[in-house]
């Protein structure tokens, strides 16, 4: 059965950054986006994405601030597709240790550290990382891991657009989908955990291979509606 | 892995134009920019940058148009620039599709403003342009308003303050060498990318594909703009879209004349030449070369 009405996207604005080309990146793959930190919107919404640049920090007092903490874990919880970007990754750890330690939402178990600024041959890397790099798959990972994640037909060693200082360390190992390596450091740059996908990268601002990560966000919602749907008749 | 050399084309706005001066005077102009950014991206820009370059004489900025057509189907970084004075201008300039701002005469004039912008949006979205202008003693000077506005403030000084204000990344331009062709100013794209930990942009001066390899290895560039020598292929090979209403100095293109002092290269060629020199870069055909270098 074809779905009569566009998807239904609520992306989180809790005053961090720009979320407009993640609202434009939506648009462009079929899904219909709102800009909201209304909790009824988001809950009512098919798939929730939480974006975000800036401090760590100012995030986390940001959504307590908007009492956006609960709704995401509710949200997160009813089991439909969520989505973290960059500093939006990091927020779903359990804590950070940018500028002190910070509590983050703990939904998905692990830390988020820095950047060594001493690479591996005692040369100053540049920190942040700003620019492409390559996603690849995880050690021992299959030709196929990527099969039915929002990964899916991505070539391993492609490249995404970075832009960040820190990054996630999941506890589980199975929760890391993807690696990276910057400045003899290599780190999880995506992670797929139940119905969570993150990325430390910029999906949106990755060119066709990233736009193709929205579009296979975007069957995945579809699919699940229609699961839902069939259920229900 | 070491990191990946950005290669952005800078498209500088007159209006509704795309122009290129020398020394950022004597604009040309080149045809729309709509279409060169079309072109740029899908033969592998990492970035764009667009400069209003005469806003800052006029107090205008006639961008948002141009910034809301390009946003609604490229999607890599867009970096805007040009008259930008406010916390409101960036915001505009944000919500009207630019992933990153680009300022220059304004943090000069109000060094707080970085932080404060910084703070707002976020670091990675302020980049600080610095227009460099080599004295006859050898030191480099900031300008303003494409060179043609004297501060007297040091550029290496002015760089480590914007990088302790916030700034996410510096654009350096070298005014001496912009729209010259006769390449990168190497010498002051190393003293600030060896001094500052964010990068460092270069720009002015590249006129063709070596003058590249060059501010990589030897200035240290993290990423490098580039306007003639993708400009003028681009029109070398294709046909340019020539507005019945415009405004300025068509001339050159209606002669079909090309600009001596610049070897025409596409984004292809570059980031080749770059990966055969053994620069890591964002290249097409990312399996082809994976399955070759085992990287």
């Amino acid at each position: 059965m074809a779905i009569m009405h566009k998807l239904k996207v609520a992306v989180i604005d809790y005053e961090m950054g720009n979320l407009f080309s993640v609202v434009r990146a939506c648009e462009y793959a079929g899904l219909s986006a709102v800009v909201t930190s209304d909790k009824s919107v988001i809950m009512a919404s098919d798939a929730v994405i939480l974006p975000g640049v800036g401090a760590f920090g100012d995030a986390m007092h940001n959504l307590r601030k908007l009492d956006m903490e609960l709704p995401i874990k509710e949200f997160i919880e009813t089991g439909k597709p969520f989505m973290g970007i960059c500093l939006g990754m990091q927020l779903l750890m359990t804590e950070s240790e940018e500028f002190g330690n910070h509590k983050g939402l703990n939904i998905i178990e692990g830390r988020v550290i820095k950047f060594s600024a001493e690479n591996g041959g005692g040369k100053r890397g540049k920190i942040p990382q700003v620019g492409w790099n390559r996603i690849l798959f995880p050690v021992r990972a299959s030709e196929n891991f990527w099969l039915n994640s929002p990964l899916q037909g991505i070539r391993s060693g492609e490249f995404m657009y970075f832009v960040h200082s820190y990054y996630p360390v999941p506890s589980a190992e199975d929760a890391v989908l993807s690696t990276t390596e910057y400045e003899g450091t290599q780190f999880c740059s995506s992670i797929l955990r139940r119905n969570i996908f993150a990325a430390q990268y910029h999906p949106e601002k990755s060119a066709s291979e990233g736009i193709r990560i929205y579009k296979n966000w975007a069957s995945i919602i579809g699919r699940q509606i229609e699961e839902r749907n069939g259920k229900k008749a | 892995m070491s990191k990946n050399i950005r290669i952005i084309p800078r498209l500088d706005i007159k209006g509704p134009n795309l122009v290129k001066g020398i020394h950022m005077e004597g604009l040309r102009v080149m045809g729309k920019p709509e279409q060169f950014a079309r072109y740029y991206y899908e033969t592998g820009a990492d970035e764009l940058l667009y400069m209003d370059i005469v806003a800052s004489l006029y107090g205008r900025n006639s961008l948002h148009d141009i910034i809301a057509k390009t946003a609604r189907e490229i999607f890599i970084p867009l970096t805007v620039g040009g008259g930008l004075r406010t916390l409101d201008d960036i915001r505009d300039a944000l919500r009207a599709g630019a992933d990153k701002v680009s300022l220059n005469t304004a943090a000069i004039g109000n060094p707080q403003l970085i932080r404060e912008a910084s703070r707002k949006f976020g670091s990675s979205t302020i980049l600080i342009s610095i227009e460099a202008i080599k004295q006859p003693d050898g030191r480099y000077l900031a300008y303003t308003d494409n060179g043609r506005e004297h501060t007297g403030i040091e550029v290496l000084e002015w760089a480590l303050r914007v990088e302790e204000l916030g700034a996410g990344e510096i654009m350096l331009t070298s005014i001496d060498r912009e729209g010259t062709g006769t390449g990168y100013d190497t010498e002051l794209t190393k003293m600030v990318s060896g001094s500052v930990s964010i990068p460092v942009i270069a720009c002015g001066g590249a006129g063709n594909i070596s003058h590249i390899g060059q501010v990589i290895s030897e200035g240290k560039a993290d990423a490098i703009a580039l306007a003639s020598v993708l400009h003028y292929d681009f029109i070398k090979n294709n046909e340019v879209e020539i507005d019945a209403a415009n405004e300025g100095n068509i001339e050159f293109l209606k002669s079909g004349r090309g600009f001596l002092k610049v070897e025409p290269a596409n984004l292809s060629e570059v980031k080749n030449y770059l990966y055969a020199k053994g620069v890591q870069c964002r290249c097409n055909g990312t399996a082809e070369i994976l399955s070759g270098h085992n990287a």
